[in-house]
């Protein structure tokens, strides 16, 4: 197996923030998720997710309730508030254009190496 | 959910914690089971997993924001708990903080109501004081009290601002039973209501009362209504009268009213007229000034709005009247307090003298701070593997240096707090105690600027003394601070030790050399010969009947009749008129020539302080005559004029001549007048300021010879000499009875003895030396006892190597030399650095005291020795008990 990615600092809020906006769900769910949508590449410390998701929550920018889960059992679920919506939006073109702006350096600097 | 409600919903959100892990690890359980694992196994696995369910839940309580108070109540919890648990050392450090903050709190207290407070007028922060101001200098500066047709004119022409006046009356107020001179004011109708001052009884005066005509009618200060009319409330309506014109009361002032702001009277205002009512001939003149100008501002209008009408108006005035208005305009400023700055050479400085008191308070509570820190320090110190333990056990660096802090943030409001609480109760008799009352001492209280000050001081102090302390929390060589324990000392410690010592001691001897260079101050003052002899006489103004000042003759026989009626008086000895008094408040400073044709106004010319008196001021004040002789009664208004000098003007005015029958030329008439004798020079500006008094000169004349036109004046600021046989004060009564008069209405007021007078000359240096030296105390004791402290506890610390060195066969002596020269060097050091500081001091002191000397070598030896030796004894305690150490005890205390 190859060695997984370390997570860059802050990403973690925005990789939360994207999952929850899927819908309303539960801790153990969204550290299943990332694990699934990431294909196994990115390391979430489990140990970190429930700060970060109480950091988020009184931040303003998730909600929770409790709700059951589908085998019955009692949960705490967690949705985007409005905050939350706006706050993702501008952390994705954040995240975006720092992509782009790095790769068009990694690019250049190829060009320039030929 | 807000901050403040997670802060108090704790325990519920931690139980939805608890859940919320507990459904997370059991869903990752049942997942591994389903994979494949063992149920126990699965169980391990997700706890794996998770990272410590314990610290994912402490990190969850972090993100809530509100860890920091719920450690901040922990903290001071355990603070209290410690500082109960060593009752000796709190009981100390408590002590050491209140006095420090206490001293500190009182004086702020002063200085918030004496210096910073507004005066007590409405919307006091728009009124403005008015002056003349004038682009040539005379003896008393270029400021100019109004004219009344300026002040009318300025009045009309300025808009944005509401102009109101006073113009000082002093007279006699009687009602049939009873007559007291009181210092009265005519004022503008709209001066009670612009200063938003309520009156007590009655109503202020009505626009329709401020003008000619008018029914006359005053309103009466508090004390004197209280005196003439016992405080009934039936006085309103009631009549009085006032320099033998009958007033209607219309009003009563409230408790301790007075024009304060640019005026120097004692206490309140006995009297109030309107001003439009007052037929003076002089307010017609542009000329003549005297009247007190205050402006408020509407608001919207600025200062500068004014300042630009004024000086429009005082130009086109200049045009329209070059006689009168040439070089003259007018300026406005902000109205502040006035607290006595105005007289320089009289003993009211309050304004320094209460910002030395606060340098010196100040001092002693950096000492205070210092001797707190280094028994927090020395307490630190043993408490290294304490704090290592934390830091190991996984508490942050920063945790636990907040955790020092907390505590002695809290020791500091603590003590803060009882120093409150200490100033609080010396308030009062503090007050009571300040030379010649403390001008605004009825705004002098604690009141929320006070108690910010206090909180603030105590918060500072204590992080002050407990950052060092808690800089010492150790990050690296932990196990090194675990395995040495609280035996080993680390340098730094030492270093810090040492120079918590060398600061302390540096502190006190600012402190000591200050008192001491004040106590020699005073002493060398009180031993200066006034020049007259104080004892067993007494001064007061005097008010003739007002009828008997409209002829000067019969003034001059009204006076003539007084003196004759008070030396009859049984225990008088000697009695005489004189208008200036010496050491008291008022001066007549006159320019004189002694070359025909040079105007003894003119501003070139010196100036000499002039009293006009009787012929027996010499036998009151027991001046001694040098040459020629004084007045007798033989000089009359129709004889030849003639002065008398004190030898200090016959050297300046006549050097290297016979001054006796050379000619002088004075501002009373054209003619010269004679010089016939020399007197001694009497300090007229006090025992403390005369040396620097700028007119040191003196010239007596003859009451009998002042001028016509100016007798009735004169007459108006006469004070009555007297020289007894008996305690001077005890006559007074009779005295009183035998000058009152045909009408009775002719009063002795503000009576002094001459003893009163020299003792407050000289009372603002008492008042110093008296603080500082209670300060200087203070100081000495806190230092001794840190000295005492830090070397008993670096002595502790060197236990086993001394029991070492007296095992080896060191005998006592050599150890006691051995903690002495530690301490020496410590002692060097401060006092070293503290002579430095006492330099700076003293030249601070030379600046604000009058009578302090250039730094004396003698106060700075004498002082330095005293605290060394007192520094030595408090070192040597510990360094003997160092020298009987067992050393069989000491090697087992390893």
């Amino acid at each position: 197996m190859n060695e997984r990615l370390e997570l860059p600092q802050g990403t973690l809020d925005l990789l939360i923030l994207k999952i929850v906006a899927l819908g309303s769900i539960h801790g153990y769910a969204i550290a299943q998720r990332l694990q699934q949508v990431s294909h196994d590449e990115v390391q979430v410390p489990q140990g970190s997710l429930y700060p970060a998701l109480h950091r988020l929550e009184y931040r303003g920018l998730l909600k929770s309730e409790w709700n059951s889960t589908e085998g019955g059992r009692e949960a705490k679920f967690y949705s985007l508030t409005r905050k939350g919506c706006a706050q993702l939006e501008t952390e994705t073109a954040t995240w975006e254009r720092l992509t782009t702006a790095v790769s068009l350096v990694l690019n250049l600097s190829e060009g320039g190496a030929e | 959910m807000n901050w403040f409600r997670r802060l108090f919903n704790r325990g519920k959100l931690d139980a939805q914690l608890e859940k919320e892990m507990r459904f997370h690890i059991e869903q990752h359980t049942q997942d591994l089971i389903e994979r494949g694992y063992a149920p126990a196994e699965a169980h391990r696995q997700a706890l794996i997993a998770l990272g410590g369910a314990e610290r994912v839940k402490q990190e969850c309580r972090e993100a809530r924001g509100t860890r920091w108070l719920e450690d901040l109540g922990q903290d001071v919890g355990f603070a209290l708990r410690s500082l109960w648990q060593k009752p000796g050392f709190a009981a100390v450090a408590l002590l050491t903080l209140a006095l420090g903050t206490g001293a500190t709190t009182l004086i702020f207290t002063l200085i918030n109501g004496v210096l910073l407070k507004p005066l007590p007028y409405a919307n006091a922060d728009r009124l403005l004081v008015l002056q003349e101001k004038t682009d040539y200098s005379t003896r008393i500066g270029d400021l100019w009290a109004f004219a009344y047709p300026n002040y009318a004119d300025c009045k009309r022409e300025m808009s944005g601002l509401d102009l109101m006046a006073f113009l000082y009356n002093g007279g006699t107020v009687s009602t049939t039973k009873n007559a007291e001179f009181v210092d009265a004011y005519d004022v503008s109708a709209n001066l009670f209501p612009l200063l938003g001052v309520q009156m007590a009884y009655g109503r202020s005066f009505l626009p329709e009362e401020d003008r000619m005509g008018a029914p006359p009618v005053a309103i009466l200060g508090y004390g004197v209504w209280q005196r003439l009319f016992g405080g009934d409330e039936t006085a309103v309506g009631k009549s009085v009268t006032f320099d033998q014109k009958t007033y209607t009361i219309v009003g009563i002032a409230p408790p301790g009213f007075a024009l304060e702001g640019g005026l120097e009277l004692e206490g309140e205002t006995g009297l109030f007229t309107p001003l439009g009512q007052e037929t003076a001939p002089f307010l017609a003149r542009r000329d003549r000034h005297g009247l007190g100008v205050w402006a408020k501002l509407h608001p919207g209008t600025s200062l500068s709005d004014a300042r630009t009408q004024l000086s429009v108006i005082g130009t086109r005035l200049t045009r329209q009247y070059p006689d009168s208005n040439k070089g003259r305009t007018f300026i406005a400023d902000p109205l502040r307090p006035e607290v006595g700055d105005s007289l320089p050479g009289f003993a009211n400085n309050t304004r320094s003298t209460l910002w030395l008191l606060f340098g010196a308070v100040t001092l002693v509570l950096l000492i205070a701070c210092v001797n707190v820190a280094s028994l927090l320090l020395a307490r630190a110190v043993s408490r290294e593997r304490e704090l290592a333990i934390r830091v190991a056990l996984g508490a942050s660096r920063a945790r636990v240096v907040r955790q020092c802090l907390t505590e002695s943030a809290v020791l500091g409001l603590l003590g803060g707090g009882f120093g409150v609480f200490f100033a609080f109760f010396a308030l009062g008799p503090f007050i009571a105690f300040w030379p010649g009352g403390l001008p605004r001492a009825r705004e002098a209280h604690l009141d929320w600027r006070v108690m910010l000050f206090g909180f603030g001081v105590s918060l500072l102090s204590g992080v002050l003394f407990g950052l060092a302390p808690a800089l010492r929390v150790p990050v690296r060589n932990l196990e090194q601070a675990l395995r040495a324990g609280a035996r080993t000392l680390a340098g730094t410690s030492r270093r810090m030790h040492s120079s918590y010592v060398v600061s302390e001691l540096a502190l006190a001897v600012v402190l000591l050399v200050s008192a001491g260079i004040l106590a020699r101050t005073l002493l060398r003052l009180s031993s200066l010969n006034p020049g007259i002899d104080i004892h067993n006489v007494f001064t007061g103004r005097m008010a003739l009947a007002p009828s008997t000042l409209k002829d000067p003759n019969a003034t001059r026989a009204a006076w003539d009749k007084v003196l004759s009626s008070a030396s009859q008086v049984p225990g008088v000895e000697a009695v005489s008129l004189v208008d200036t008094v010496p050491m008291r408040e008022g001066s007549n400073p006159m320019g004189y020539s002694t070359k025909p044709g040079i105007s003894p106004s003119d501003p070139s010319q010196p100036t000499t302080l002039g009293s006009s008196v009787t012929p027996d001021y010499l036998k009151v004040m027991r001046i001694p005559l040098q040459e020629g002789r004084f007045f007798t009664e033989q000089d009359r208004f129709n004889t030849a004029r003639v002065v008398v000098i004190d030898d200090v003007m016959a050297r300046k005015a006549f050097p290297g001549e016979e001054p006796v029958g050379k000619p002088i030329w004075l501002d009373l008439g054209s003619d010269p007048w004679t010089v016939v004798g020399v007197v001694g020079h009497v300090r007229y500006w006090g025992l403390a300021s005369d040396d620097q008094a700028q007119v040191r000169a003196q010239l007596y004349y003859p009451f009998s010879q002042v001028p016509d036109q100016w007798v009735r004046r004169w007459s108006e600021l006469m004070s009555i000499a007297v020289r007894t046989k008996v305690e001077p004060l005890s006559v007074l009564p009779v005295l009183r009875q035998a000058v009152r008069g045909a009408t009775g209405d002719q009063v002795i007021y503000q009576v002094r003895s001459m003893e009163q007078l020299a003792s407050r000359s000289i009372a603002r240096q008492r008042f110093l030396f008296v603080l500082f030296g209670l300060f200087a105390a203070l100081a000495l004791l806190l230092a001794c006892i840190g000295i005492y402290g830090v070397l008993a506890y670096l002595t502790s610390q060197r236990v086993p190597e001394i029991g070492i060195r007296i095992a080896l066969g060191a005998n006592p002596n050599r150890v006691v030399r051995l903690v002495m020269r530690q301490s020496l060097r410590m002692i060097a050091i401060g006092v070293v650095l503290g002579a430095l500081g006492a330099l700076a001091a003293t030249s601070l002191l030379q600046r604000l005291v009058d009578g302090v000397q250039k730094a004396d070598p003698s106060s700075f030896v004498l002082m330095i020795v005293v605290l060394m030796a007192a520094a030595l004894a408090a070192s040597f305690i510990p360094a003997r008990r160092a020298s009987r150490i067992d050393p069989l005890k000491a090697s087992r205390q390893e």
